[in-house]
C-alpha cells in the first residue's frame, strides 16, 4: 500500500510518501498564495523521488491549516491527530508532543497507538510560534540561523515579558537601545517563546517521553529553552517539520 | 457521506407562541409608559417580581438584551463603536457594551425606535465587573435613581448565614421604602407576594425543562432553549409565563414519550457551563453535521431557573417553590416576602461556592448523559471565566472530556470563528467523531 500525506501549513507545504509502513520520500515547498498548485507540485516531486507514478498512490490524506482546500485529497485529518500518529511511529514511547509551527503551537497528550487523549493550542497570537522567531530576527537584523547561533553564546539573562508578538518586538527594540548584547537578546527571544509554549502545554498532563516536532524544532536554541522550562529531556526527530505529513500518510494507510 | 439519521424529529408545537411572548416582553418596554407601566432596569438575577407591589411594570434585564444585540453583528458593531467613542473601555462586560451602545445611539434594538427611558434601576449586585458600573452609567446618562441589593454577601461559605439573610432581607425592606418614595406609589404587599410566587414557580419550571434534556434523544436543542429563555428571564413574575412553560414542559414530555429528537442524527452529547458566543450560534448547527447535540448549559439552569442538587446521591431534581418546602412560612406581608426572597437566594444554587459548583457540574454532566463539556474562556465576562482552567482540570480528573476555546461571547470582532471550528473538529476527531452529513 502506498499513501501520501500532505501537510498544508501556513508557511510550507510538506509531503511524505509511505510504502508498506516505510517512509520512501519527502518533499517541501513554500505554501505561497496558490496552495493547491504548490501541493500538486510538492506531491509530484515526492512521487518522483520515490520512483513511482501518481497512479501507484492508493490514498492521499491532507492535514494542516489549509487541509480542506486540496481537491485531489481523499480525506483530511486535523494537525493534532496527524501529529500524534506521526510521532508514535517515530517514537513509540512518547506520550507528550509539542508541535511548534509557523503560526501555531500545540501540546498533545497521546497513547502508545498514537490516539489523542488531550490537546491545547495557542489562541490568536503568534508569540508562541515560529513567526515570532522570524519577526524577532528582523528586529535584531540577523538571519534566523545566526539568531540561533548567537543565542547559545549568551551569558546574561534579559527579560522579554510581553505576551504579544507586536509588543515583544518593541521590547526587543528597547533592549537594543539599552545596549544589551545581541546574544542575550536572542536568548531572551527563545526563552520567551519556550515560556509561553510551556505554560500552554501545561494545560495538558505532561507525561514522559516528551517530543518536540514542527519546523521550529530545528531551532536548537528553542529546544534548549523548552528543556529548561518543561524540566524534562526532549526528543527531537530527524526532519521534525515532516511529522504531521507523515501522520497523515500513515492514517491514509490505516 | 451518510445522513446518520437515527430518530424522527418535529418542530416544537409551542414555538410560535414562545416567540410572540418573548417579543411582547421586549416591545412592552417601548410602549410601557403609554400603558402606565413603570420601566425598571436591573440584572437578570434580580427578584423583580417584588416590583409588582408598585403596580404594573416592565423589567429589562440588561443581559438578555445585550445578548440579542450581540447576536446581530450589523447592529452590534456600530453599537459597540458608539460605546467606545464615548471613551469607555473595550474589556468591560460584553453585554454592557452592546446595551450602552444602543442607549447612546438612542436605538432600541427591538423596535429601532428611541431607547426606553427607565423610571429607575433596581438590582441585585452579584457581578463586580458589570452590574454596578453598567447601571451607574445608565443612571447618570438618563438621570434616573438607582438602588442596589448587596447580595454578594451570600457567597460567603462560613460564618453566620442567618445574619446574612437578615441583612439582605433588611435591604429589600429598605428598598421597598425607597421605591415608594421615588415613585410616589404605595406598595401593595399582596401584589408583590403574588408576583414573587409566580417567579418561584417559573424558575422551577425552567429548571425542570432543562432537566428533561437528560433523555436520549434530547427533546430540545440548546439553540431553541436560548430562543425561549427570555420568557423565563424577563417574565418570571407573570402567570402567562407559567402557562407557557407548563405547555413547553408537557410538550417535551410527550416528545420524550414518542422518541422525538431535536437533532435526528444525535450520537454525541455536549453541554456547556456558560452562555454561548451569541454572534456565532451557527456553531451549534454546524456541529450537528457531526451528530453533536448540545443538551444544556449550566448557567441557564440556575440563572432564571432553579433545580435542587442532592449532593450525597449525586443527583439533581426539579426545585419546589419555597413556600412548599418543609420549614418555610407562607408569605403574608412584606416582611415575610423580603425574608423569603433573601433565604431563597441564599439557598439557591446560583449562590453556590466554586467548590460546590464543581460537584454540580459533574452531577449535570451525568444527568444530561453528556459525552463532553464545551468550555469558553470568555473575554467579555470576567466572573464567568474565573476558575475555568481549574474547572477544566477538575472535570478531566473525573474522566470528563472537555473542549475549550477562547473568544468574546458578545463581541463578534473578538472571536476567531475558523479557529474555533478547527479546534472543535480536532477535539471531535480525537473522540472518534467524524462529519456525517452536510446540513
Ligand atoms: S457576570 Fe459577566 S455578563 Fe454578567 S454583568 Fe458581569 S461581566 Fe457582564
Amino acid at each position: 500500500m502506498i499513501t501520501a500525506g500532505i501537510d498544508v501549513g501556513a508557511k510550507m507545504i510538506k509531503v511524505v510518501i509511505v510504502k508498506d509502513n516505510k517512509i520512501v520520500a519527502r518533499s517541501i515547498n513554500p505554501t505561497g498564495f496558490e496552495p493547491v498548485e504548490t501541493a500538486e507540485k510538492t506531491l509530484g516531486e515526492a512521487i518522483k523521488q520515490a520512483g513511482i507514478t501518481r497512479k501507484d498512490v492508493n490514498k492521499i490524506f491532507t492535514t494542516g491549516a489549509g487541509r480542506k482546500a486540496i481537491p485531489f485529497a481523499d480525506n483530511n485529518v486535523t494537525e493534532v491527530t496527524a501529529d500524534a500518529k506521526g510521532t508514535s511511529y517515530l517514537f513509540p514511547s512518547v506520550r507528550t508532543i509539542v508541535d511548534i509551527g509557523a503560526e501555531e503551537a500545540r501540546g498533545i497528550s497521546s497513547d502508545a497507538s498514537g490516539k489523542v487523549l488531550d490537546f491545547s493550542k495557542n489562541d490568536k497570537c503568534a508569540a508562541g510560534a515560529g513567526a515570532f522567531v522570524e519577526s524577532m530576527s528582523r528586529a535584531l537584523e540577523v538571519t534566523v540561523p545566526l539568531l540561533i547561533e548567537i543565542s547559545h553564546k549568551s551569558t546574561k539573562e534579559a527579560p522579554i515579558n510581553a505576551t504579544c508578538a507586536v509588543f515583544a518586538e518593541s521590547e526587543v527594540v528597547s533592549l537594543i537601545h539599552s545596549k544589551i548584547e545581541k546574544a542575550d537578546i536572542a536568548h531572551a527571544v527563545h526563552d520567551a517563546i519556550a515560556s509561553r509554549v510551556s505554560s500552554m502545554v501545561r494545560r495538558i498532563p505532561i507525561e514522559k517521553d516528551v517530543a518536540l516536532i514542527g519546523g521550529v524544532a530545528n531551532n536548537t536554541a528553542i529546544v534548549e529553552a523548552m528543556k529548561k522550562h518543561l524540566g524534562v529531556e526532549i526528543k527531537v526527530p530527524e526532519k521534525p517539520e515532516y511529522v504531521s505529513a507523515l501522520g497523515a500518510a500513515l492514517l491514509a494507510a490505516a | 457521506m451518510t445522513t446518520g439519521t437515527k430518530y424522527k424529529t418535529a418542530p416544537l408545537k409551542c414555538w410560535q407562541k414562545g416567540k410572540e411572548l418573548r417579543l411582547e416582553a421586549y416591545r412592552d418596554l417601548a410602549t410601557g409608559h403609554e400603558q402606565g407601566k413603570l420601566l425598571v432596569l436591573g440584572c437578570a438575577a434580580t427578584p423583580y417580581g417584588m416590583l409588582a407591589g408598585l403596580g404594573d411594570f416592565v423589567f429589562l434585564a440588561g443581559e438578555p438584551y445585550g445578548a440579542s444585540v450581540a447576536a446581530d453583528p450589523p447592529v452590534s458593531i456600530p453599537a459597540m463603536e458608539t460605546y467606545e467613542a464615548k471613551g469607555y473601555a473595550r474589556d468591560m462586560c460584553g453585554y454592557m457594551r452592546n446595551f450602552l451602545g444602543t442607549m447612546f445611539q438612542d436605538k432600541y434594538y427591538f423596535t429601532g425606535g428611541p431607547f426606553p427611558k427607565f423610571d429607575f434601576a433596581w438590582s441585585v449586585r452579584h457581578c463586580p465587573a458589570g452590574h454596578p458600573k453598567w447601571h451607574q452609567i445608565v443612571s447618570e446618562y438618563q438621570g434616573i435613581p438607582m438602588n442596589y441589593i448587596d447580595d454578594e454577601t451570600m457567597l460567603a461559605i462560613d460564618g453566620d448565614q442567618e445574619a446574612r439573610i437578615e441583612y439582605v432581607a433588611g435591604q429589600y425592606l429598605d428598598s421597598i421604602e425607597w421605591m415608594e418614595k421615588i415613585t410616589k406609589r404605595k406598595y401593595d404587599d399582596e401584589k408583590g407576594i403574588e408576583a414573587m410566587r409566580n417567579y418561584f414557580i417559573n424558575e422551577a419550571l425552567w429548571g425542570e425543562i432543562n432537566l428533561l434534556n437528560g433523555a436520549i434523544p434530547a427533546p430540545i436543542d440548546i439553540k431553541s432553549m436560548f430562543a425561549l429563555m427570555p420568557i423565563s428571564m424577563l417574565r418570571r413574575h407573570e402567570k402567562v409565563a407559567i402557562e407557557f412553560l407548563t405547555e413547553l414542559r408537557d410538550e417535551l414530555k410527550d416528545r420524550i414519550g414518542s422518541n422525538i429528537a431535536a437533532v435526528p442524527n444525535e450520537r454525541y452529547r455536549m453541554c456547556m457551563l456558560t452562555p454561548p458566543p451569541w454572534s456565532f450560534l451557527k456553531v451549534f448547527r454546524y456541529l450537528e453535521n457531526f451528530g453533536v447535540v448540545f443538551v444544556g448549559t449550566y448557567v441557564y439552569l440556575i440563572n432564571s431557573g432553579e433545580v435542587k442538587f442532592l449532593y450525597d446521591e449525586g443527583k439533581v431534581v426539579p426545585a419546589t417553590p419555597p413556600e412548599k418546602r418543609p420549614g418555610w412560612k407562607t408569605m403574608k406581608n412584606r416582611e415575610d416576602l423580603c425574608r423569603t426572597v433573601a433565604r431563597w437566594r441564599a439557598e439557591h444554587p446560583f449562590q453556590s461556592h466554586l467548590d460546590t459548583r464543581k460537584k454540580e457540574y459533574v452531577i449535570m454532566f451525568k444527568h444530561w448523559k453528556a459525552n463532553a463539556y464545551l468550555l469558553l474562556i470568555n473575554r467579555g465576562c470576567v466572573p464567568m471565566t474565573t476558575s475555568m482552567y481549574d474547572f477544566q482540570r477538575d472535570l478531566n480528573k473525573q474522566g470528563i472530556p472537555t473542549a475549550m476555546f477562547e473568544g468574546n461571547f458578545a463581541d463578534c470582532r473578538d472571536i476567531d470563528e475558523t479557529g474555533v471550528l478547527d479546534r472543535l473538529e480536532t477535539f471531535l476527531e480525537g473522540q472518534g467523531i467524524q462529519k456525517i452529513q452536510e446540513i
